[in-house]
């Protein structure tokens, strides 16, 4: 179990923020990502854009898009990645389809990580039947394969949090990724089920985009994680996007400590 | 073997929410294919509804011309609907209805599997929403006015190419958003596993009739079976019961576009590398880093950077070939069947027509070779007008 992923969620509920790398471009993205942690983000979601994000709502999609229009590959988000860590302590996790990793080879792919000094990867078209070869993988490298669990896994709960490593990412709805004004699901119900199998940390995200949703939902969890909204942020102001992604942050963490 | 896998192919590769709508799927079928009133329900549609069995058609102009092997067309064109598509729909929208669903969706490339899935739904009595890639909306108007006359509902895809991969992007998205009534009817022997199985299944009938009436007609099993091949559910359909008869060659004909040595082509076997996209493992058209590659072909259907696992398997272990054929040559079949035999064949069927133009004269006249002719080309009227410079207006 990775260290750094633990200590994430022991100063009270953790807020877990996402970029995609290299968005608008490899160093304005991470300078956002130092925003984010100099505001106070306990964990970062760093997306490896793809070509076909197929679980991502459209901001994320255009994203993806303009990160890769920009020219990020695998190699650079690596490479920024590791310089991340050279700043800073916060857990980091990779958001990737599997395409990329599997072209990369689970084991040079979670190698690499480790490498870099990201913490974790979460796979949204790995489901638990094909994660044996990923699993391995990150049980070598030390770098925890995070898994997702729906508001339709009912009994898959079990052995999906069982075998948890790192954090359960909660997905708080069906659908894709994007901004929610409610949710439709007992997230509340859905956490409990994670959290009586398991003693990982249980973080809900898909949706999430207010202070006041992200304190409702952190009664339950022990984390909250957001994309579509500050990937928004991005996209409405681009390289200038800096200081309101830190105010934002600042604003969901505080939410957090109420 | 794993199972959902053909040979290292195959798999689930899905978000979570969609794994346990999968799992209910692929119970479903299991049971509906053994229970005998579910088989009679589809097989009565087949035959009164669809038109089925469709002829095994003696080209006698065509094999004459060409001097070589003889040519039968397996007239898929006929079926109602105006290609195979119709075979996978009927039996996907009578399972979606045991499964208690009361709304289809689907991708469509061409237009021939959302007017199929559109015509299902309408027999049926089921809601349909059809996601299609705004630029085959465009090169396929016609299709798109098709299901709306049907009371399908159509979305012009704008995301990504704009073609048939980002039609199953976005189909799959609205799926992940509502499971509870609805069922993906897919198109093609592509996706998470059971639908490579399901669909196979449904379209076998093609390979099942072929085979009896090829025996019957020749005494004797033909030299080779050729069909084109996107992600693969014609020639699926019609290889399938003879990949036990190993003297038969089995032949895809990939979309090659503009020449598979240009960034212009969709021919995934030829070019593409194993990856995992679609909730399948297979082969794909993609770079380095894993991203997916645009293709390109004059044909809408054939415009997919993947193939279905199976024919990866077949083609893997050899009991397959898989061959790149043109625009170019695919047009100029077109219009030799048209010429030759009176036949106006779908720009994809198309393909396979073109190789055989190759194969059957290096082929001696005692051996016999089927192609299968998936659609009629009614669709494709004015886009090869178009290719041949000449602008129709429609309508």
């Amino acid at each position: 179990m990775n260290d750094r992923i633990q200590n994430a969620f022991k100063n009270g509920k953790a807020f877990i923020g996402f970029l995609t790398g290299g968005d608008p471009s490899i160093e304005k993205s991470e300078e956002f990502i130092l925003e984010m942690v100099r505001a106070g983000a306990d964990l970062i979601e760093i997306g490896i854009p793809f070509s076909d994000p197929i679980a991502e709502g459209p901001v994320i999609q255009k994203a993806d898009i303009r990160a890769l229009n920009d020219g990020a590959t695998v190699d650079k988000i690596f490479a920024s990645a590791a310089r991340i860590r050279q700043k800073a302590d916060v857990p980091l996790v990779f958001l990737t389809y599997l395409n990329p990793v599997f072209r990369c080879g689970y084991g040079n792919f979670f190698r690499r990580c480790a490498e870099a000094g990201v913490d974790g990867v979460i796979i949204p078209d790995l489901p638990f039947e094909e994660q044996g070869e990923a699993r391995a993988a990150g049980a070598k490298t030390g770098v925890d394969l995070i898994s997702l669990v729906a508001p339709t896994s009912a009994e898959r709960i079990r052995a999906i949090a069982k075998a948890a490593k790192g954090f359960v990412y909660v997905v708080s709805s069906m659908g894709v990724t994007g901004v929610r004004s409610r949710f439709e699901t007992d997230v509340a119900a859905l956490v409990r089920a994670v959290k009586a199998e398991t003693s990982v940390p249980a973080a809900v995200g898909f949706g999430v985009s207010a202070p006041d949703q992200a304190a409702a939902l952190a009664v339950h969890a022990d984390g909250v994680i957001v994309g579509s909204a500050i990937v928004r942020l991005v996209e409405q102001y681009g390289a200038n996007a800096g200081p309101y992604i830190y105010d934002y942050v600042k604003k969901m963490k505080q939410a957090l400590r109420r | 073997m794993k199972k959902g896998y053909f040979g290292k192919f195959g798999g689930q590769f899905i978000p979570e929410t969609l794994m346990n709508e999968l799992l209910s799927l692929e119970a479903g079928y299991e049971r509906c294919k053994r229970d005998p009133s579910f088989r009679a329900e589809l097989g009565a549609l087949l035959k009164n509804y669809a038109g089925r069995p469709s002829t095994l058609y003696y080209a006698d102009k065509m094999t004459r011309d060409l001097g070589g092997a003889k040519i039968y067309l397996k007239r898929e064109d006929l079926n109602h609907t105006g290609s195979h598509k119709i075979n996978n729909v009927l039996g996907q929208a009578l399972l979606a209805k045991r499964l208690g669903k009361t709304r289809l969706i689907a991708e469509t490339g061409a237009g021939q599997h959302g007017v199929a899935t559109a015509t299902a739904a309408a027999l049926l009595g089921l809601d349909c929403e059809i996601f299609m890639g705004k630029e085959d909306t465009e090169r396929q108007a016609l299709n798109v006015y098709r299901m709306e006359l049907l009371g399908a509902k159509v979305h012009a895809v704008t995301s990504g190419t704009m073609t048939l991969k980002d039609a199953v992007n976005e189909t799959m998205r609205e799926w992940t958003g509502r499971v509870s009534d609805t069922h993906y009817a897919l198109g093609s022997v592509m996706g998470p596993h059971p639908f490579p199985t399901i669909v196979r299944d449904f379209q076998s009938v093609i390979g099942k009739e072929a085979r009896a009436q090829i025996l019957k007609a020749e005494g004797k099993l033909p030299a080779a079976v050729i069909a084109c091949v996107g992600g693969g559910s014609n020639a699926m359909g019609v290889f399938y019961r003879f990949i036990r008869d190993k003297s038969v060659r089995l032949i895809g004909c990939e979309a090659a576009g503009r020449g598979v040595d240009t960034a212009f082509h969709a021919a995934t076997i030829a070019k593409g590398e194993t990856g995992v996209f679609h909730g399948m493992k297979s082969y794909f058209c993609q770079n380095a880093d894993g991203q997916i590659a645009p293709v390109y072909s004059i044909s809408a259907g054939l415009d997919y950077p993947g193939i279905g696992p199976e024919h990866a398997h077949l083609y893997d272990s050899g009991r397959a070939e898989y061959v790149p054929v043109t625009d170019e040559q695919a047009v100029s079949a077109f219009e030799y069947l048209a010429r030759t035999e009176g036949i106006i064949p779908a720009i994809e069927s198309a393909h396979a027509v073109a190789h055989a133009r190759e194969l059957a004269p290096r082929l001696p006249r005692s051996e016999s070779v089927i192609i299968c002719l998936s659609g009629r080309g009614d669709k494709d009227v004015a886009g090869i007008a178009r290719y041949r410079g000449k602008d129709l207006v429609e309508g």
